[in-house]
């Protein structure tokens, strides 16, 4: 499923809202998330899972096509852990 | 940065409740609207990508022996899928420089 999917699927049960107030709720949803993550907050939803961020130290990479050594700052990656209810419906 | 608490899907009803004057219950639904098709489209053994954010990929995994750490007893993990999230470059870029 797409972003496209998903909201036609919306649409099909909301017929009562507009198109453009479909992508709104949409966007709201993932950007709010998103913004959460950069302000280095969590974001926990019941039954789905979790986001959160990690630190990752910094290192000394590699660029793989010259073989030069480039270092690498330390940085914050998204993560996230399924719930035990997702865990579940995934395989039943 | 740091302190910020947790959001929910309270918080995200809220905010579509503001941003959109839909009453809070219609709010709330919606955003269980969202997260359900997520949710079936997972069910159904569907990867589900949104463009800017990022990607929720099923892996199989196949049966493989584990072992309980604190007995050493081996034991038979049954196969199994999994849920993993794969975040767009867009959002990595976002939480990487802030």
């Amino acid at each position: 499923m797409i972003r496209s999917e998903l909201l036609q699927a919306l649409a099909k049960d909301n017929p009562e809202l507009r198109a453009e107030e479909i992508e709104q709720v949409v966007d709201i949803f993932f950007d709010e998330i998103a913004k959460r993550l950069a302000d280095g907050g969590r974001v926990e939803l019941r039954g789905f899972g979790a986001f959160s961020t990690r630190e990752r130290a910094p290192r000394e990479g590699r660029n793989p096509r010259t073989g030069e050594t480039v270092s690498v700052p330390a940085k914050r990656v998204p993560y996230f852990k399924p719930g035990k209810e997702m865990r579940k419906l995934l395989n039943d | 940065m740091r302190s910020v608490g947790t959001l929910t899907r309270a918080d995200l009803a809220e905010t579509v409740n503001r941003k959109m004057g839909f009453s809070r219950s219609e709010s709330l639904d919606l955003v269980e609207a969202v997260l359900g098709h997520v949710c079936e489209a997972l069910r159904k053994g569907e990867n589900v990508k949104i463009s800017g954010f990022g990607s929720f990929v099923l892996r199989d995994k196949k049966e493989r022996i584990g072992r309980n750490p604190k007995t050493g007893v081996e034991v038979p993990i049954t196969p199994r899928r999994v849920l993993t999230f794969r975040a767009s470059q867009l959002l990595k870029d976002r939480i990487a420089r802030a």
